[in-house]
């Protein structure tokens, strides 16, 4: 243990905001309070790739002129996997001191991990760019940690944790130079940055600390160059320097420029990275369409479950009556999800097409949803984004906090009123689950709740009931209303916020479920 | 109270506590002066019939604690039943009302387990035939012998036909016309039922019938419901307690008195109302004003409590250690309570649990007491211009969801309205869930 030196300014600074960026969007990712949006918001909406996806030209140029002007001090501040990244690198160092050395960059695969991002992206299947997309894998940590819904993110999110614990432990900012595709676009702009650290050769006396402690591995100490392409702006090194030979300044254009790459090989290899890169949009573009293809077996297992629900539900009321003893709760069975030909994607989406092109999987809006509707799909074409069902509750008409949380422009943020008249999907009855019928009980409960007025009672053979009293209709009172009537549904009027499908009784299976539209409008 | 508030007084209580102990010796440690129950005597009634020696405390065995047991269901707690009855005895209780139907099944057996602990001849054990489903007399008659199995006893003191509720319609369904009543009477001529009685809940028609049979059946006691409340304003079609008291008196029929408390709701009173009570008896209970109305009339023979905790248990024995029957000043001022109160929207729920449970899920008395309590601590949000209307809303519905699991809430209620003939307290079980529903969902949706 040498001497406590005291650090730099500079490094106290960026140590700070980092800390202070990182615990704002996990606060955020957390969803623990719907206040935090509103204050926090904009730190998602700050990140890199959000901001492209949203066409958020306000926070893409931030970015930009930070990096030129500063360099990479977005992957050091506002980057959570970043930040991360170098809470585990820092205690690899505690438990070996000088662990780093220079590495040459791997152009190759940092550019061609871009481009393939980048194709990917233009060919939709941004949940697959998603997986490496900085942000959103570390939204998918927090968020298979404070909101578990399904274990594929969990999966996804541990094996990223695992490859990224490893290499920055072992080696600091491996991801960020080779795989990470926002670290590769910003390290195009850093290499002119108008402030970098530099290299005074003529106090430095050879010592190599500062490239052995470079978690970048960018200092090549034999040329006395960094590799601004690489360099986080971490300040690191200018406290390692016991020459005081490293300082972060104004440093025109060109000068200690890194060493050039031996290029002849590089490029060639770059070449056919591109070609193969070209075969997989090809490969990914049937998959958007091949959605409504499976109608058989849809119905098929629709009606299996419809037999299953039947037999649940009349085993539970038997339950509850050979006992009839007082007090006690019912048991009540999960409703489980119905198969949905169309998935649903909640208000603001516009489309399934829009959601799927913007959304990062960040799970932003999942985390944050109260109502437990939002949750990471299963489905490979769409992994990890989100999509409604109505299990545990329902697309309540007062929330829009998913359209407020959402950076990246995948939910566009919508008002209540707008809200109530955007028909995300229509609800579909199922005879055979609906309690009417199978429990020979009066209902209607999905009438009730529909918030557009798009279900009305009819009678078993079809005709409408006399009118009732607007308050008996309500209260679903006795007298002799004590009709037993099963719903219908005006598609036109029902907007799919699901209230009739997670209040439908049935179970696990509801009488009453949505169907999504590949395209939202407002009726 | 909130916790900085309860940290303020109860460091204010510490302090004056320590400030008279260290002054001269007024009194103990303990804050009110007769706190040690049973420093009196427990009043006992005399059951004419019998020459039974009753306390004119109960014990009803309906609210017994539970707990969870290993596979996570609701069973009651036995060692606590077990304290609870060894002290309640100690201290003069000497009547416990059980059915065979309360606690999800389990009252008899745990009931009549703690007290074989103790001898026969030291307690008088109720039950009731709660034969509401199949009519039969073989069904019947199993229900009859069971609860001696459950009970663990060879006779039953005072025996019910549970809950008649519309005169002898209801009464010849389950009793007559299957013969149960005349194998009854064979019991009690017996010594197996020593006494037989009903208990009641309904119109006055119905009470009348029952009445004119009292020369054919001779009805040993009667349980009615009666409290300060009830004695003039019966919820629903129930007859108001006054008139089935003065009809049991003049026909020298002892009355056993159930919910002398209303499940709690003559305790759980609005702020208004417990600084009237206070003003007038700062050391008492709000209870024990419901407990000495009850306990007053002299044709009383026990009034029935379901206490769960020690401190109910005690705090009655107090009130009753002995009665100090209230004048007639004082019981009317309850009566102008009792109109006071109903100022307070609430629901006349008194967590029975005999709507329960709900094929459909809902938790229909938490849902009703939850709601309850709200409206007594008057922090019900009521218009959206109120100052504190955000803080309330945002209160309102996260109480709701800890109360009330969100699959239990009243928005589940698909009114099949099974429940609603179950209900003693006449009340629409369905409207109301659904009345709290739509003020939830105008809450929800701010539209207030």
């Amino acid at each position: 243990m040498s001497k406590k030196k005291k650090s730099n300014p500079l490094r106290v600074a960026r140590i700070v905001l980092a800390t202070l960026f990182f615990l704002a969007i996990t606060l955020l990712m957390l969803g623990v309070s719907d206040v935090l949006p509103h204050y926090l918001g904009w730190t998602a909406r700050l990140q890199f790739m959000p901001a492209v996806l949203a066409l958020n030209v306000g926070a893409f140029i931030v970015v930009l002129l930070l990096t030129v002007l500063l360099g990479r001090v977005y992957c050091s501040v506002i980057c959570p996997l970043g930040v991360l990244q170098d809470s585990i690198s820092w205690l690899g160092r505690k438990q070996k001191k000088n662990r780093y050395s220079y590495s040459p960059a791997k152009n190759w695969l940092r550019y061609g991990v871009l481009l393939l991002f980048i194709i990917a992206l233009v060919a939709g299947a941004s949940a697959l760019a998603s997986l490496i997309e900085p942000y959103s894998a570390y939204g998918r940590m927090v968020s298979s940690v404070s909101h578990p819904k399904s274990w594929i993110p969990a999966v996804v999110s541990v094996v990223t944790l695992a490859v990224i614990a490893v290499l920055a432990w072992r080696n600091g900012r491996t991801w960020c130079n080779t795989i990470c595709p926002v670290g590769s676009l910003l390290g195009l702009l850093s290499r002119f940055s108008v402030f970098k650290p530099v290299i005074d050769t003529s106090k430095c006396n050879g010592c190599r600390k500062c490239s052995r402690n470079c978690k970048a591995a960018c200092i090549n100490y034999e040329t006395h160059t960094i590799d601004y392409s690489r360099c986080v702006d971490c300040m690191d090194c200018i406290d390692q320097c016991n020459q005081h030979a490293i300082s972060y300044k104004l440093a025109l254009v060109g000068k200690n420029k890194p060493a050039p790459v031996k290029s002849s090989p590089a490029s060639a290899e770059k070449k056919s990275v591109l070609a193969e890169s070209n075969a997989t949009p090809a490969e990914n573009q049937p998959v958007p369409a091949e959605a409504p293809a499976n109608d058989a077996g849809v119905d098929a297992s629709r009606r299996a479950f419809v037999v299953g629900a039947a037999l649940a539900v009349g085993a539970g009321i038997v339950k509850a009556q050979e006992m009839k003893v007082d007090g006690g709760l019912a048991e009540i069975i999960d409703k489980e999800v119905p198969k949905r030909q169309t998935r649903i994607t909640p208000p603001g989406s516009g489309s399934a097409r829009n959601m799927y092109q913007h959304c990062t999987a960040c799970q932003l809006c999942v985390s944050n949803c109260p109502n437990h509707v939002l949750r990471p799909s299963t489905d490979l074409a769409h992994f990890m984004q989100p999509e409604s069902s109505f299990e545990k509750g329902y697309c309540r008409p007062e929330c829009t906090i998913c359209s407020e949380v959402c950076p990246v422009g995948a939910i566009k943020p919508i008002s209540v009123e707008e809200k109530a008249s955007t028909q995300v999907g229509h609800a579909v009855w199922i005879r055979e689950n609906c309690v009417v019928l199978t429990d020979e009980v009066t209902c209607g409960n999905c009438e009730r709740h529909c918030p557009t007025g798009a279900i009305q009672m009819v009678r078993l053979d079809g005709t409408k009931p006399e009118r009732r009293r607007n308050e008996n209709r309500r209260w679903g009172d006795s007298g002799n209303n004590n009709e037993r009537l099963i719903p219908v549904i005006d598609e036109e009027r029902c907007i799919g916020c699901g209230a009739c499908e997670n209040l439908c009784p049935a179970r696990p299976f509801s009488a009453i479920y949505v169907e999504g539209h590949q395209v939202h409008k407002t009726i | 109270m909130d916790r900085r508030e309860f940290l303020t007084k109860t460091a204010a209580g510490a302090t004056t506590l320590l400030a008279a102990s260290c002054g001269d010796k007024k009194t103990g440690a303990s804050a009110s002066s007769s706190s040690v129950p049973g420093e009196g005597t427990m009043t006992y009634r005399i059951n004419p019939n019998t020459g039974d020696k009753v306390s004119i405390l109960g014990y009803g065995c309906m609210r017994w604690p539970m707990k969870k047991d290993e596979n996570g269901r609701d069973v009651v707690d036995q060692e606590q039943v077990n304290t609870l009855v060894d002290y309640a005895l100690e201290h003069g209780v000497n009547y416990f009302d059980c059915a065979p139907v309360y606690l999800q099944g389990q009252c008899e057996y745990t009931t009549g387990t703690a007290l074989k602990r103790h001898p026969r001849a030291s307690y008088y054990i109720a039950t009731k035939l709660s034969n509401f489903g199949d009519p039969s007399q073989e069904e019947a008659k199993r229900m009859y012998y069971n609860s001696l199995e459950q009970l663990q006893t060879d006779y039953i003191d005072y025996y019910l036909l549970h809950s008649l509720n519309d005169g002898t319609n209801n009464f010849n369904r389950r009793f007559v016309d299957n013969g149960m009543m005349d194998f009854l009477l064979e019991e009690r001529k017996a010594g197996r039922v020593r006494n037989l009685g009903f208990s009641f809940h309904g119109p006055q028609e119905g009470f009348d019938e029952l009445m004119a049979l009292h020369d054919k059946y001779h009805w040993d006691f009667v349980q009615i419901q009666l409290n300060y409340s009830d004695w003039r304003l019966a919820s629903g079609r129930n007859t108001r307690a006054e008139y089935l008291y003065e009809e049991l008196h003049k026909r020298g029929i002892p009355a056993v008195i159930m919910e002398p408390l209303q499940g709690g709701r003559l305790s759980k009173v609005p702020d208004n109302i417990v600084a009237r009570l206070k003003a007038r008896e700062p050391e008492k209970s709000v209870a024990s004003w419901a407990f000495r109305f009850a306990g007053t009339p002299e044709g009383v023979l026990t009034a029935l409590s379901g206490m769960t905790y020690m401190e109910h248990l005690e705090d009655n024995i107090k009130s009753y250690s002995p009665l100090v029957p209230l004048t007639d000043e004082e019981c009317d001022f309850l009566f102008e309570t009792a109109i006071l109160m109903q100022q307070y929207p609430t629901i006349p729920c008194n967590d029975c649990k005999y709507c329960m449970p709900c094929p459909y899920g809902i938790d229909i008395p938490s849902v009703f007491v939850y709601y309850n309590k709200r409206v007594n601590e008057v922090t019900i949000p009521t218009d959206r211009e109120n100052k504190n209307y955000r803080k309330l809303r945002k209160s309102f519905l996260d109480a709701y969801d800890k109360a009330v699991p969100a699959l239990r809430q009243a928005d589940h209620c698909i009114g099949c309205r099974q429940c609603v003939e179950h209900c003693p307290q006449d009340i629409d079980i369905p409207r109301q869930l659904r009345r709290i529903d739509e003020y939830v969902e105008k809450l929800k949706q701010n539209t207030l």
